[in-house]
C-alpha cells in the first residue's frame, strides 16, 4: 500500500513540472515583449527594464524557467501592476470568497446527487429514473449565468427572499454568510448534481449488473442490503472519481458565479486580470487552480485505499 | 451480467444463418432523443440561414432614440445609409438601442459556426495525437504527461488566457476553446486504439502481413467513428456554452460582432429592470445547447452502449 | 470393446492412485431429515412441465418449453446441453432469480412439496441458502471483492439463523475447514482477489452449504477452472453431497465431467429435454438421434499408435525458445516473468504436434513466438531452416505467409465490419496477388471448408460460432502456408461443432500435407488430433514424444497428474462403429 501512495505521489511531479512549463510558455507566445506585457499598459520604459532585468528577460529560455521556478518555490509569484500588490497578497485576500462558495456548493451537491443516482439506478427504468435523466441534461445544459439571472430574477426581484449579490465575510457573521451564499451555491450546484447523479447512475447499474450481485441474491439476502453492502461499496470508487472531477471542474464554474453575483473571489480575480491584461496575476491564479486540482485528484486516488482491498493488498 | 446481456447469450447458436441486426444507422434513426436533438438542431440552422428575412434588421444598427425598449414595442432605427425606419423591436432593445431580436437571429450563426468548428478541431488534433500515443509506445509517455497537465488547467482558464493573449477574433476563440478539449478525445482515442489492437482481427491481420499504416486505416479507425462522434457532439456543446461564457465576461469575441454572450454581457447591468436583455439570448443559448446535448445522449445509446454503461 | 463398470467416483488429487469406491446408501444422511422433506415420489425437486418464455425478436419463442425432471434426495442429475439449450435458465427459473424478460409461462417447480413456480420474492428469499443453493462458474466475479470471505459467508448465517456472532464464527470456521481450505482463519479473513480460482470455488461451495440445503444447484462451477483444479472441486462437490445428503443439479456442456459424477442425465436442445436417464443409459445407449450425435462427437482419450513418417523433412524447429517479461516500474519492484523457458520441439510435415497444459503453462506464449506476434527473447525458430525469431518487421514480412494461426474466439477474429470476402483476400493481397485470383481462390477455400459460395458477400455476425472458424480457417490457407497453428481454436465451440471442426483440421491436413501445431487444454481433443505431444508447466517442456506413447506411459510426475485429473477418462462413450472422427467422413 505503501508503494501505491509514493507511486501516486510521485506521479503528480511530472504533471506540475508540465503545468509549469505550459503556464510560462502562455506568456512567452504573446505578440509583443514579454516585459512590456507584464508591465501593462501604463508602464514608464525604466519599469519596463527593471522587469527584464528581475526576470531575466534577456537570457536564454530555460535560464528564464529556472528563475521563474526559483521564484514560485520560494512563495514569490510576481507583482501585480494592475493592483500595485504582490500576487500573493491578492491570492490570499480573495481566497476566502471562493473557498465559501466551492465547499458549500459541493457539499449541497453530493449530498442531494449522490442517493438520487443510486434511487435511480435502483428504480431503473421507472419514472423517477427517466426524470433524473431527462433533469440532468437539462442540467449541464442551461448554461450557469443563465440559471444565476433566472433564480435572481424569481428569488431576489420577484419574491424578495435572498438578497440579489454580493459576500459577507464569515467574520461578520454566520448568518449573513450564509444567507449571501446560498443562492449562488444552488445555482453552481445544479450542473455539478446533474453530473454528479448521471456518474452515480451509471456506476451503480454497471455494479448491479455484476456476478456477485446475482450471488448475493442466491444467498436470500433482501434488496436492501445486496445495494447496500455489494452494490454501493463496489460503486464507491467511480463515485469518488466523478466527485473529484466535479471539485476539479467546479473552479471553472465558480468563475461566472463570482462575477454574475459579485462575489470578490478568485474567480473575479481571474477576470478582471485578464481584462487589464495583468499577466502575473494570470499566471499566479491559473497556477494556483492547476495545482489544486492536482491535489484534489491526488486526494481521490488516496481514497481508493480506503475504498478497494485490491489496491491495500 | 444484466438482463439484457444474458437474453443476448441465450439467442446465441442457432443452427441456421440468423437475421442480422438492425444497422446502427436504422438504430440511431429511430432513437427518440436523436430525432428531439436533430429537429431542434434543424430548427435553428434554418434560422440561422434564413436570417434575414425573419424580421431582423442589421444587428449593429442602433439608434439613441430606441433605447430601453420592452419586447414587443414599437421604435425606430437609423440603417445604415442614414434612413430612419420603423420597425418593431420584438425582444426589446438595450442599451444602445440595438434590436435584440436581431442581434439574438444573428447570433444563431457565430453559436452554431464556433460549436462545429471547435469540435472538428478538437476532433481533429485529438485523433492524430490519440492515434500516436497509442502507436508509438516511446512517445505515448511524455505526450500523456503533458494531456494531463493541460486537463490539470481548467479549460476556462486557459480559454481566457488564450483569447486574451491574442485578442479576439472568430479563429482564435475556436482555436482557444477547443485546446482544453483536446488532451480528453487523446485519451479516448488512445484507449481506444491499446484496445482494438488486442483484438484477434487485428493480430490475424499482422500475421497476413498488414502494413501498419493499413492496419489503422481499415481495422481500427472504423471502429473508433462511433466513440467520436458521440464525444464530437458534447464538444460541440460545451462549446457554444463556453464561447456564450467567455463574451459574457468580456473575453471573448468583439463586441461589434452579435453573440448571444456579448448580448447579455451588454445587459447585465441593467438586469433588475430590463431583463429582457439576458433572457431571450439566455432561452436561445439553453434551447441549443440543450438540443445537442440531447442529440449526443441519443447518439450514445445507439452507436456505443459501452460508454452509455459508463457515463 | 468391454463396456467399463460404472464408476460415479472421480479421481483424487495430484499423485495419489485412485481410492477403491463405496457406494453409499441413498438413505438419510445423519442429522436425520423428516420424510415430509420429500415430495410425493422421494424427489426433493420437481420440474414438471416447466416452459419459459422469450422476448420477441429472438431466435425461439420459448428459452424452454414443456421440460420435466426429478432430483431425489442425495442424487447428481447433470443437466447438459450445448450453448443456447436453456440448461441456466432452468437453473435460474428453480432458484427465481430469472430476470423479468423471462417469464414462466407454464409448468411447475416443486420443491420439498412447496410449489415454488410463482412464489412471492419473500418466500423465494427465505428458501435460498437454507433448502436450496447456488454455485456459479466464475469464481472469479461471483464474489464481492471489497468483503472478506469470511464476511460473505457469515452473511448467510446472519440473514437465516438467530446465531450470535461467536456461534457464527465458529459455524464459518467450521464449513471452511469442511471444504478443505487450509489455514481457515487467514482464509476467512482473506479478500478474494487473495485467492486462487479453486480456493475462491470452495469459498462459493462454502457459501452454498453452510446451512445444509436439500438441493444444490451447480452451473458450470468447474467450467473456468484448470484441469488439475477441476477434479479437486468435483471430488470435493461429491464428497460433501454424500456426507449430507444432499440433491444436486449440475448444469454442464462437458461430457466428461457427466460421465464422472452424474448419476442421471438430462439432454437438452434448443430449450426441449429430449433424453432423461441413468448416465450409462443415456452415454452409452442413448435412444434420442440427438444424443447419439452428441456421444459420438466426444473424443475419445485414444492411445493406439499411428504411423509417423520419419522420414518427412521436417517444417518447423525450435530451439532454446525463452521469453522473459520484464515489468520495470519507476517506483516498486521489479517483477520478472519467465513465460517460455528453454522450449525444444520440432514438426515435420503432414504431422500434427498438440501442445497441452493448463492456464499459465506458456503453451499459448509458444504459439504467438513462433507465428512472432510477440518477439522472443532468445532461441531459434526455424521455418524450413529459415530461423525468424529475431528478424526486424521488414526481413520478416515476405516470411510471414508461411506461417498462419487460428485464434480461439471466433466472435472476436473477424472485423465486424468487413465482409468475408474482404477478409479472406486481404492476406494475398498484401502480397501482391490479384484482386480477382485472390476472390477465386477465396471461393475454392470456402468450399474445402464446407462453406457457401455465398458467404463471400456476408458480414461476420451473420454466422455461427463453428461457422467463423471455418472462415478463419479458410483466411489461414489462403497463404498457402507451410505451418498452421491452431490456439485453443475449438475450445470455444460446442462439442457437436468441436467434432466438425476438428475432422476439417484433420482432412485440410492430409489433402494440403500440413503440418499443424495445435494448443490445447482439452486432452481427449489432443489425443484425437495430435501425433505428437509436448506437455508444458510452468514455461517448460516437461515431456514430449508420440501421442500414443505420452498418453499410454506417461513418464513426468505433472503428466501423470495431469492425465489422472481428466474426467471420465475411463468412460467409453457411445460412438457409431467404425466412425472416425479424424477421418473428416463425417457430415458437417
Amino acid at each position: 500500500m505503501l508503494k501505491f501512495l509514493a507511486r501516486r505521489l510521485l506521479a503528480t511531479v511530472p504533471v506540475l513540472v508540465v503545468v509549469a512549463i505550459l503556464v510560462f510558455l502562455m506568456l512567452r507566445l504573446t505578440p509583443g515583449d514579454p516585459a512590456a506585457v507584464l508591465a501593462g499598459d501604463a508602464a514608464s520604459t525604466e519599469q519596463i527594464a527593471q522587469i527584464r532585468a528581475t526576470l531575466g528577460l534577456d537570457r536564454s529560455i530555460p535560464e528564464q524557467f529556472a528563475i521563474w521556478i526559483g521564484h514560485l518555490l520560494g512563495g514569490d509569484l510576481g507583482q501585480s501592476y494592475y493592483y500595485k500588490t504582490p500576487v500573493t497578497t491578492l491570492i490570499s485576500q480573495r481566497l476566502e470568497p471562493t473557498l465559501s462558495l466551492a465547499a458549500l456548493t459541493m457539499t449541497l451537491a453530493v449530498l442531494v446527487a449522490v442517493p438520487l443516482g443510486v434511487l435511480a439506478a435502483w428504480r431503473f427504468g421507472s419514472w423517477l429514473d427517466r426524470g433524473l435523466m431527462a433533469f440532468s441534461v437539462l442540467g449541464f445544459s442551461v448554461p450557469v449565468f443563465v440559471l444565476a439571472y433566472l433564480l435572481i430574477w424569481l428569488v431576489s426581484l420577484k419574491l424578495g427572499w435572498l438578497p440579489v449579490q454580493g459576500y459577507q465575510r464569515i467574520a461578520d457573521g454566520v448568518g449573513p454568510w450564509l444567507v449571501h451564499l446560498i443562492l449562488p451555491s444552488v445555482t453552481l450546484s445544479v450542473i455539478y448534481i446533474a453530473l454528479i447523479a448521471r456518474v452515480t447512475r451509471a456506476s451503480v447499474l454497471e455494479t448491479l449488473g455484476e456476478d456477485y450481485i446475482r450471488t448475493a441474491r442466491a444467498k436470500g439476502l433482501p434488496e436492501t442490503i445486496v445495494l447496500k453492502r455489494h452494490a454501493l461499496a463496489n460503486a464507491a470508487v467511480p463515485i469518488a472519481t466523478v466527485v473529484g472531477i466535479g471539485i476539479a471542474l467546479l473552479i471553472g464554474g465558480v468563475v461566472v458565479t463570482e462575477s454574475v453575483y459579485a462575489i470578490p473571489g478568485l474567480g473575479r480575480l481571474t477576470v478582471d486580470a485578464v481584462l487589464a491584461r495583468d499577466f502575473p496575476t494570470i499566471q499566479g491564479v491559473i497556477l494556483l487552480f492547476s495545482f489544486v486540482y492536482v491535489l484534489i485528484n491526488l486526494l481521490v486516488d488516496l481514497s481508493y485505499v480506503f475504498f478497494d482491498p485490491r489496491i491495500r493488498y | 451480467m444484466n438482463d439484457s446481456a444474458r437474453f443476448e447469450q441465450l439467442s446465441i447458436e442457432s443452427a441456421s444463418i440468423a437475421a442480422p441486426p438492425p444497422s446502427a444507422w436504422a438504430r440511431v434513426r429511430r432513437n427518440l432523443s436523436v430525432r428531439i436533438g436533430t429537429c431542434v438542431l434543424g430548427v435553428l440552422v434554418l434560422i440561422a440561414l434564413l436570417a434575414p428575412w425573419l424580421g431582423t434588421v442589421d444587428p449593429s444598427l442602433f439608434d439613441p432614440a430606441s433605447r430601453d425598449l420592452l419586447p414587443g414595442q414599437r421604435g425606430e432605427i437609423t440603417t445604415l445609409d442614414g434612413e430612419t425606419i420603423e420597425h418593431r423591436f420584438w425582444m426589446g432593445s438595450d442599451s444602445f438601442g440595438r434590436d435584440i431580436h436581431s442581434r439574438v437571429i444573428y447570433g444563431t450563426r457565430v453559436s452554431l459556426i464556433v460549436g462545429v468548428a471547435t469540435a472538428a478541431v478538437a476532433l481533429a488534433f485529438g485523433v492524430v495525437l490519440g492515434l500516436v500515443a497509442g502507436t508509438l509506445r516511446r512517445l505515448d509517455g511524455p505526450l500523456m504527461r503533458v494531456m494531463d497537465g493541460v486537463m490539470a488547467i481548467p479549460a476556462i482558464l486557459i480559454a481566457i488566457a488564450l483569447v486574451a493573449m491574442w485578442r479576439g477574433s472568430l479563429p482564435t476563440v475556436v482555436v482557444a476553446i477547443a485546446i482544453p478539449e483536446i488532451p480528453r478525445v487523446t485519451r479516448l482515442v488512445r484507449s481506444l486504439v491499446l484496445s482494438i489492437r488486442e483484438e484477434p482481427y487485428v493480430e490475424a491481420a499482422i500475421s497476413l502481413g498488414t502494413p501498419t499504416a493499413l492496419i489503422m486505416w481499415r481495422h481500427i479507425l472504423p471502429n473508433c467513428i462511433a466513440p467520436l462522434v458521440v464525444q464530437g457532439t458534447f464538444i460541440c456543446a460545451s462549446g457554444i456554452l463556453t464561447e456564450a461564457i467567455l463574451s459574457f465576461l468580456g473575453v471573448g469575441l468583439p463586441p461589434d460582432i452579435p453573440t448571444w454572450g456579448n448580448v447579455m454581457a451588454e445587459g447585465r447591468a441593467q438586469f433588475t429592470q430590463y431583463p429582457h436583455n439576458i433572457f431571450f439570448p439566455g432561452i436561445f443559448l439553453a434551447v441549443t445547447v440543450l438540443a445537442v446535448n440531447i442529440l449526443g445522449d441519443g447518439l450514445r445509446d445507439t452507436l456505443d452502449p459501452k460508454m452509455a454503461r459508463r457515463v | 470393446m468391454t463396456i467399463p463398470p460404472e464408476r460415479p467416483a472421480v479421481a483424487s488429487p495430484q499423485g495419489a492412485p485412485p481410492a477403491a469406491r463405496q457406494s453409499q446408501p441413498r438413505g438419510g444422511p445423519p442429522g436425520g431429515r423428516r420424510s415430509a422433506d420429500m415430495n410425493g415420489d422421494g424427489s426433493i425437486l420437481e420440474v414438471r412441465g416447466l416452459t419459459i418464455a422469450l422476448p420477441a425478436g429472438g431466435d425461439r419463442r420459448s428459452a424452454v418449453h414443456e421440460v420435466s425432471f426429478e432430483v431425489g434426495r442425495g442424487e447428481i442429475v447433470c443437466l447438459v446441453g450445448e450453448s443456447g439449450s436453456g440448461k441456466s435458465v432452468i437453473a435460474q427459473a428453480v432458484m427465481g432469480l430469472l430476470p423479468r424478460l423471462l417469464p414462466v409461462t407454464g409448468g411447475r417447480i416443486v420443491l420439498q412439496g412447496e410449489d415454488i413456480t410463482h412464489a412471492g420474492a419473500v418466500r423465494l428469499r427465505q428458501l435460498r441458502a437454507t433448502r436450496m443453493s447456488m454455485i456459479f462458474q466464475e469464481p472469479m466475479t461471483a464474489l464481492n471483492p471489497v468483503m472478506t470471505c469470511g464476511d460473505q459467508i457469515d452473511e448467510v448465517l446472519q440473514q437465516h439463523t438467530p446465531l450470535s456472532a461467536p456461534q457464527r464464527r465458529q459455524k464459518v470456521l467450521d464449513i471452511v475447514r469442511e471444504v478443505l481450505l487450509p489455514e481457515p482463519e487467514r482464509m476467512v479473513a482473506s479478500y478474494p482477489h487473495q485467492l486462487s480460482g479453486g480456493q475462491r470455488q470452495r469459498i462459493m461451495i462454502a457459501m452454498a452449504l453452510v446451512l445444509d440445503p436439500v438441493l444444490l444447484i451447480a452451473d458450470e462451477p468447474t467450467t473456468a477452472l484448470d484441469v488439475t483444479t477441476q477434479a479437486q472441486i468435483l471430488h470435493l462437490i461429491l464428497q460433501l453431497q454424500r456426507r449430507h445428503g444432499t440433491g444436486v443439479l449440475f448444469i454442464t456442456h462437458d461430457f466428461g465431467v457427466v460421465a464422472e459424477i452424474a448419476h442421471r442425465v438430462a439432454v437438452l436442445r434448443l430449450g426441449e429435454l429430449v433424453e432423461l436417464g441413468p448416465k450409462a443409459e443415456v452415454l452409452q445407449r442413448p435412444q434420442h438421434a440427438y444424443t447419439q450425435m452428441l456421444m459420438a462427437s466426444v473424443p475419445t482419450l485414444r492411445v493406439d499408435a499411428r504411423p509417423l513418417d520419419a522420414q518427412a523433412p521436417v517444417v518447423l524447429r525450435v530451439r532454446g525458445l525463452d521469453k522473459t517479461y520484464d515489468d520495470r516500474r519507476w517506483f516498486g519492484q521489479r517483477r520478472t516473468v519467465r513465460a517460455v523457458k528453454d522450449v525444444n520441439l520440432e514438426i515435420r510435415r503432414g504431422q500434427t504436434l498438440g501442445i497441452v497444459g493448463e492456464s499459465g503453462s506458456g503453451k499459448s506464449t509458444v504459439a504467438r513466438c513462433i507465428v512472432r506476434l510477440i518477439d522472443p527473447s532468445g532461441g531459434a525458430v526455424e521455418l524450413n531452416g529459415d530461423d525468424i525469431a529475431h528478424l526486424p518487421a521488414r526481413r520478416l514480412r515476405p516470411l510471414r505467409r508461411r506461417v498462419q494461426i487460428v485464434f480461439q474466439d471466433p466472435y472476436r477474429s473477424l472485423n465486424p465490419r468487413r465482409t468475408v470476402a474482404e477478409a479472406l483476400v486481404e492476406g494475398p493481397v498484401n502480397y501482391g496477388l490479384a484482386r480477382a485470383s485472390a476472390l477465386q481462390r477465396a471461393r475454392a477455400l470456402l468450399e474445402m471448408v464446407r462453406m457457401d459460395a455465398s458467404a463471400m458477400e456476408r458480414y461476420p455476425h451473420q454466422f455461427s460460432g463453428g461457422q467463423r472458424q471455418r472462415i478463419c480457417i479458410a483466411r489461414a490457407l489462403m497463404m498457402e502456408p507451410e505451418l498452421l497453428v491452431a490456439d485453443e481454436a475449438v475450445s470455444a465451440l460446442d462439442v457437436s461443432v468441436q467434432a466438425q471442426v476438428l475432422s476439417l483440421f484433420g482432412e485440410i491436413r492430409r489433402r494440403l500435407d500440413l503440418a499443424m501445431l495445435f494448443i490445447t487444454h482439452d486432452l481427449r481433443v489432443a489425443s484425437q488430433v495430435c501425433d505428437t505431444l509436448a506437455v508444458m508447466s510452468r514455461g517448460e517442456v516437461v515431456e514430449s514424444g508420440p501421442a500414443h506413447q505420452v498418453f499410454g506411459n506417461p513418464q513426468h510426475g505433472y503428466t501423470r497428474a495431469l492425465f489422472a485429473a481428466a474426467p471420465g477418462r475411463d468412460f467409453a462413450f457411445a460412438s457409431t462403429p467404425g466412425r472416425d472422427v479424424t477421418s473428416g467422413a463425417a457430415p458437417s
